[in-house]
Formats: C-alpha cells, sequence, structure tokens
C-alpha cells in the first residue's frame, strides 16, 4: 500500500464513525453555550435531590471485589474498538489492531495484571465549563480529563487529589505513563505550578497540540497565514472564521498586539525567551483588556464568524480562506480536503502559539483516600499510555498523544509509518523532532530525524508534531482567576454584544413606536376589561 | 385510596412542582443573589445600566418583530387565499407549505445556508437580513396555520350579510374578514415573536456573531456567572409575560369578534 495515500487518508474507521467522531471534538475546548433552561432545570433538581453520586450510593451497595471507576472524558476523545482487519497498524515491533474497547480492554488488562475487578462507569463532557458546571451540580467523578486551564483551576481550588508517589516509580514494569511520556511534555508539567506545586503533582497529560492557522494555499499566502494579523487583514475581509471561544480570541489578539515585539530579533535571542513570552502572553491587565476589546471589535467586523462548529466545513467547502484551528482539528480538516481533490495547510503564527493539554486529574471527592481505588485510577492513567494504546487512540482521534513511548520504538515507528517518504520518492526532506522525544529542543539526534515528502512539514506532520522551530514559539496560557474571568468575560460580552450607543436614529424611531404600540395595547386592554364588567 | 379526579391530579402537580415552579423558584433564587449568597439588585441594575445588554435586549426586539412583520405579510394573504377559495386541494398545498415544520430544524437551516451562500454570496456580509430570513423561514408555518385556521371557520353569512348592506367586496374585507381573524393573527404572532427573540441558533448557523438573549444567558453560564444569567433569564421571562398578558386573551369568547379593535 501506499505509505503517503496512507498518511494523507490514516484512519479509515468503519463509514461514518470517524466523521461522527470529529463532529463530536468540534466542541472540544469551545465555550459552547450551555441551555440556560436546561442549567435551571438541572439546578432546581438539585436543590431539591441529593447529588446524584449519594443516589447511586444508596442503590448499589459496593461490594469488596469490585472497583467502581467513574471516569469522565471528552465525547469521543478514547479508541471504541471495532476496527476492520484491514485496518492494521503493520509496525516493525509488531501489529496494532483495536478490536475491543479500550475501556473494555482496561477491565479485563486490571483483572489479569493486579487480580481484582474493576468496573468502568465511563462519562463524556462537551467543553470544560460544563464540566466544571457539572461537578458545581454534584456530580462525583473519580477520573477526569479537563484542558490545562481547567485543572489549574481545579487544583488551586483544592478539589484534586496527588498522585501517589508509585505513579513516578520507573521500576514498575506496569508504570507505563512515567516509563513513556514524553520528556519534553513531562519537563512542561514538572516546570510550571500552581500554589507553589507542579503540575505533575496532580496531573498527567493524556493529548496535547496548539493552535495556528489552517488556510487554502491558492487563497492566501504562506506569509500572510502565518501571523495573527490575518484576522484584521482587510484583504481577507469576511474570509477567515475564528473560534467562538473568550480564551482563543483573547489569546490571539494579545499575539497581534505583541506582533512587532515578539517577531523583533533581540526579543527571540532574549536568553529567557521563554519566560518573557509567557508573561507577555498572559498579560491580563485592565489595559490589556482594553486594548484587546478594541482589537476584538475589529476584527469582529473583519471575520466570517465566531463559530462554534462550522469551521471546519467551511475550509473544506471553500466559503473562507483561513481558519484559526486547533491542530487536531485542523488534521482532520486537511484530511477532509484531500478526500475532496485539493489541499490544504496548517501554519503556526510568528508571534506566538498557543499550546495546550488535556489531563487526567483525580477528584478528592471520588476518591475518598481510598488506596484501592487510587491504583486502579491510576492503572488506567497507566495503561492509556501504554504506547500500543497511544497509537490506538491517535489512530482513532486524531490527536497527539503525550506519550513518546521510553524504550518503546512503536511510537517513533508509528511517525515513519504514517508520515514517512516512500523509498526512492522525491521531494523529500529531513524532519526532527528531538525535542519530543528527548526533551531537548537544541541538539538533533538522527534516531530522532525523519524523512518525509517536503508538504507534510507544511501539513498533518506540521500541525500533529510541529517542528522545533515552530514549538520553541509557543506559550501556554494560564487560567484566569475569578476576578481575571469575570472582567474577560464581561470584555466579552461587549465585543460580541450590539452596543444601544451605535443604534441609529431610526432604530430610536421604532423602538418609540414599539414601546407607544404597547402602550396603546394596554389601554385597549383595560377599556375591554372595565366593557366586560 | 377512591380512585377520584383530585387523585388523578397529583402526578400532574408534582411534575408542575418538579419542572415549573422549582426551576422558577431557583432561577429567582439566583437572579437575586450574588457569589456569596446575599441579597442583591446588583445584576438588575448591571443589565440596565450596561450599553452593550441593553443592545442586546434592542437587538433581539428587532430581529423578532421584523421577523413577525414578515412572517405576517407573507402568511395572512397566503392563509386568506386558501381559506377562502374554492380549491379542492387546499389542506394539500396548506400541508406543503407546514411540512418543513416536521423536517429536523437544523437540518433546514443547513440547508437554507447553502441557499443563500448561492444567492448572496459571501453570508457574512448581510448578518441581519439573514438572520430575519433564517427566522421567517423557520416560523412561518406557526404564522400560517392559526391564521388559516381562523378565516376557514369564519361564518360566511356575515360576508353575505354585509354584501346584503352594501359593502363591495374591498369594503367587506377591511371591516368584517380582517377584524375577525385577528385572534388567529395574534396567536400567530405570540407563537414567532417570542422564540424569534431567544433563537440564537439560526444566528450561530447563519454566521451572524452578534448575540441576541439566548446567547446572552449562554455566555454567563459559561463564565460560571449564575446569578447574571438567570436575572437575564427572568428579565426576558418578565417580558414574554408583559407579551402574553397584552395580547394572549384577545381570543376571549366574545360574541362580537375582534370589535374591540
Amino acid at each position: 500500500m501506499d505509505k503517503l495515500f496512507r498518511s494523507c487518508n490514516r484512519p479509515m474507521l468503519p463509514s461514518g464513525t470517524r466523521r461522527q467522531a470529529h463532529d463530536m471534538r468540534q466542541m472540544v475546548r469551545g465555550m459552547r453555550k450551555p441551555l440556560a433552561l436546561l442549567a435551571a432545570g438541572c439546578l432546581a433538581l438539585s436543590a431539591f435531590l441529593p447529588s446524584l453520586g449519594t443516589l447511586e450510593a444508596f442503590a448499589a451497595p459496593k461490594s469488596d471485589d469490585t472497583i467502581t471507576l467513574r471516569v469522565c472524558n471528552w465525547e469521543e476523545y478514547i479508541d471504541q474498538g471495532g476496527w476492520n482487519a484491514d485496518e492494521v497498524i503493520d509496525l516493525p515491533s509488531g501489529d496494532i489492531l483495536g478490536e475491543n474497547s479500550l475501556v473494555k480492554d482496561f477491565e479485563d488488562w486490571y483483572q489479569e495484571t493486579y487480580g481484582q475487578k474493576v468496573k468502568v462507569e465511563y462519562s463524556t463532557f462537551g467543553t470544560n465549563e460544563d464540566l466544571y458546571n457539572m461537578l458545581t451540580l454534584g456530580d462525583t467523578y473519580d477520573l477526569i480529563c479537563p484542558s490545562e486551564y481547567m485543572f489549574m483551576k481545579l487544583i488551586s481550588e483544592g478539589k484534586v487529589q496527588p498522585l501517589s508517589e508509585h505513579f513516578f516509580d520507573t521500576t514498575d514494569e506496569h508504570n507505563y505513563y512515567i516509563k513513556g511520556v514524553s520528556p519534553y511534555l513531562r519537563k512542561i508539567f514538572e516546570d510550571h505550578e500552581i500554589h507553589g506545586e507542579p503540575w505533575s503533582r496532580y496531573a498527567a497529560g493524556y493529548m496535547w497540540g496548539v493552535t495556528g492557522i489552517v488556510y487554502n494555499p491558492e487563497l492566501m499566502t504562506r506569509e500572510e497565514a502565518s501571523t495573527w494579523d490575518v484576522l484584521t487583514n482587510p484583504k481577507f475581509r469576511k474570509r477567515v472564521t475564528i473560534k467562538d471561544s473568550v480564551r482563543e480570541c483573547y489569546f490571539a489578539a494579545v499575539g497581534a498586539l505583541n506582533h512587532d515585539e515578539l517577531t523583533s530579533e533581540a526579543f527571540l535571542a532574549d536568553p529567557d525567551y521563554k519566560e518573557k513570552l509567557e508573561s507577555r502572553l498572559n498579560d491580563t491587565s485592565p489595559e490589556m483588556i482594553d486594548r484587546v476589546q478594541d482589537w476584538l471589535q475589529g476584527m469582529k467586523d473583519n471575520v466570517y464568524s465566531f463559530e462554534v462548529d462550522s469551521g471546519k466545513a467551511d475550509m473544506v467547502t471553500g466559503k473562507v480562506a483561513g481558519n484559526y484551528q486547533w491542530s487536531g482539528d485542523a488534521v482532520y480538516t486537511m484530511d477532509q480536503a484531500e478526500e475532496d481533490g485539493y489541499k490544504l495547510e496548517f501554519a503556526m503564527p510568528d508571534e506566538a502559539s498557543n499550546i495546550y493539554f488535556d489531563g487526567w486529574i483525580m477528584l478528592k471527592n471520588g476518591i475518598h483516600d481510598d488506596p484501592a481505588k487510587q491504583q486502579a485510577a491510576e492503572a488506567w492513567i497507566n495503561f492509556l499510555s501504554r504506547p500500543d494504546n497511544a497509537i490506538r487512540n491517535m489512530y482513532y482521534i486524531g490527536y497527539t498523544s503525550f506519550v513518546s513511548g521510553g524504550d518503546d520504538p512503536r511510537i517513533l515507528e508509528y511517525l515513519d509509518w504514517n508520515y514517512g517518504a516512500e523509498e526512492g520518492e522525491e521531494d523529500t526532506v529531513p524532519y526532527d523532532v528531538t525535542y519530543f522525544f528527548t526533551g531537548d529542543d537544541e541538539t538533533v539526534d538522527p534516531d530522532y530525524v525523519l524523512t518525509v515528502p517536503e508538504e507534510q512539514t507544511r501539513r498533518q506532520l506540521g500541525a500533529q508534531y510541529p517542528s522545533t522551530e515552530n514549538i520553541h514559539r509557543t506559550c501556554i496560557m494560564q487560567y484566569f482567576d475569578d476576578a481575571k474571568n469575570q472582567a474577560i468575560n464581561s470584555m466579552w460580552v461587549n465585543v460580541r454584544c450590539y452596543n444601544v450607543e451605535h443604534m441609529p436614529w431610526w432604530g430610536w424611531g421604532l423602538a418609540v413606536a414599539a414601546l407607544g404600540g404597547i402602550l396603546w395595547l394596554s389601554v385597549q386592554k383595560i377599556r375591554r376589561v372595565k366593557r366586560e364588567e | 385510596m377512591r380512585f377520584s379526579r383530585k387523585n388523578l391530579g397529583i402526578p400532574y402537580m408534582l411534575f408542575l412542582i418538579l419542572f415549573v415552579i422549582a426551576p422558577l423558584a431557583v432561577l429567582v433564587y439566583y437572579a437575586f443573589t450574588n457569589g456569596s449568597g446575599q441579597f442583591t439588585l446588583m445584576n438588575f441594575i448591571g443589565f440596565f445600566t450596561n450599553p452593550n445588554t441593553v443592545g442586546t435586549l434592542f437587538y433581539s426586539l428587532a430581529i423578532a418583530a421584523v421577523t413577525t412583520i414578515v412572517c405576517v405579510l407573507l402568511a395572512y394573504p397566503l392563509a386568506y387565499i386558501l381559506a377562502t377559495s374554492h380549491f379542492r386541494a387546499k389542506s394539500v398545498i396548506v400541508m406543503i407549505f407546514v411540512m418543513p415544520m416536521w423536517i429536523n430544524f437544523s437540518l433546514r437551516i443547513t440547508a437554507l445556508k447553502e441557499v443563500l451562500t448561492f444567492l448572496e454570496g459571501n453570508l457574512a456580509m448581510h448578518p441581519f437580513l439573514n438572520a430575519v430570513i433564517g427566522m421567517s423561514y423557520d416560523f412561518l408555518p406557526f404564522m400560517i396555520l392559526p391564521i388559516y385556521t381562523t378565516i376557514s371557520r369564519l361564518d360566511r353569512s356575515l360576508l353575505e350579510a354585509a354584501a346584503d348592506l352594501g359593502a363591495d367586496e374591498k369594503t367587506a374585507f377591511w371591516k368584517v374578514t380582517l377584524p375577525l381573524s385577528m385572534p388567529g393573527v395574534i396567536s400567530g404572532v405570540s407563537m414567532v415573536f417570542l422564540p424569534a427573540m431567544t433563537n440564537y441558533v439560526v444566528l450561530d448557523m447563519l454566521y451572524n456573531s452578534t448575540y441576541i438573549m439566548g446567547s446572552l444567558i449562554g455566555s454567563y453560564f459559561s463564565a460560571y456567572n449564575w446569578h447574571g444569567g438567570s436575572m437575564i433569564a427572568l428579565i426576558l421571562l418578565a417580558f414574554i409575560c408583559l407579551f402574553t398578558l397584552l395580547t394572549g386573551t384577545g381570543e376571549d369568547a366574545n360574541p362580537r369578534g375582534g370589535s374591540a379593535l
């Protein structure tokens, strides 16, 4: 089978499954609007009933031999199995095929390995904000998988159970996470702190990605796409879209507002580049919020829309020339366009990109200091981090796993299987991913340099495993504390709402007429009621 | 226990308490408290002092008003022609107009999006127009049906009497048919106007990025501000109550029909 072809149409799930998977993924990380009424209904229920968790505890008293693990993950964020035999991933180290769902495989594996039965109650959430509201309303879970800003918020609120010491013991052969996690990402989790403690004490990474612009090279040059200013570029008036997400918009705005400094050679050469970049992009001072509001208001007039879930389809159907996307969705968009016979590309802005993570955390009110339960929860993380399972997940959901494999060569083999150039193929270039496998982003280890078709560096591969140069220009966006969150949200409402001060004179005329109409109706009504009496 | 009418009502009573009264109580509670649970009017004052939230109210009202007017203008002549014609297949025609209602709403709007893109080119250039077109397309059946029903039930002898008394067809329409069909129009208006104020999905799908009341409420809940969100929901509810109060009882058993008008 032609390798390039395979790399283009990577996952070939039973018809519909993959598309559906990605339709659900569209909600990922977005601030989708919850239905207010539904929320109100839930509030009512929560006020008058004990929480569902308590009810469950009454209904099914725990038997001693079975551990129940309540897991809540993003929708369609785990391999469900059921692959056809011809979908097998034939790596040099062995074949990988998803027969059963990973949840089922975990239950079997746990009993085999630890001799104890575990039952996984698997549920899903749509957005980080939904998850947070669910927890506030009293849902209890043992393990959840929010994005970094949400687990930061939960850690800072003291709701998260730290990982055990045993979890970090590399001598245990079943500790796949600590043995296999990418050293580059592991360092990020160790270096970033919340209240003086590193993230890694509480969170184990699952998937990660970056933000950038998917663009149509026939309508937009790579140079034009490689900056946040593309969103306000009048050349693409009503031809670019952006996510309907306050965090993504804020990041883009700050990046664009600092364009000159961030792209200056002096700044790039600064020895403290990373720290400075992070402090610039996380500027939430009132002045910056005001500037962001102005920028976003201008951008609102220039963009096609703030899309909830239509951006990918609009790229594929050609309604827009560029779309601000998460790398996992960008891969999907490019795959889809390829099936329709044309090629889209992915660019990361010159200023800086947002690097984001989805990670597993254990909740205190679920685990309840029960060592057996905590062991099962940590085993879940480890099982999903086993390289073959990580590959199954990547193949199924299109996002990039945290796992680089450690001593296990299969992740690297998968990369080569997926993106490597065919023998004798022309126009190939070396592509260095040393940073991901060794954590060292300064030296190049020839073991981790792939030979790939040149165009892949601008396409799926460049989105899934950004080049060393691009990864250098990424930074993490911190969570907003309550006060900041309120300020930024009211800024966002100001951007999105129609300002009454902009209302034209005839608008006021209509309003007065409508008011008059209401008064007239009231008078009529009163007169009628009086007459009937 | 005897099987009485009173006992039959118990499940409905429970339903009302659980799904109407209780949520409303929670809504009111959240609307008038702040983050630490103390009573406050700040949510209410905040809504009416922020030019952006007030603007959203106006914008929603404008979309809803224009949509309603468009629907009345389209639906009334159609309903009138169908109801008064002697065309045998008229119920089939009514069905054809109402049929889209049976198709999933987001599917219809997706189709409309493609049609409008074909007609207009770039959809994002006319956000207000698209919102009105989308809403009108979506809600038109709710306007046609009540008007059609009212006009077809009109007592034809009233028109004959008008003719006997010397009114020509035009006068008879303005003096008899139109006033007597007003209850249908009013019930159509209330079925179109109110949902059109909050149905933000249409705007989202047709690339209008300006918030209306529905999306504004959602944004407050996404930012964990349940208090502000509840207050806006409550203000909207007050509007709807006022509107229903003013128009809703237009169909009172009044022997002279729309004579009050």
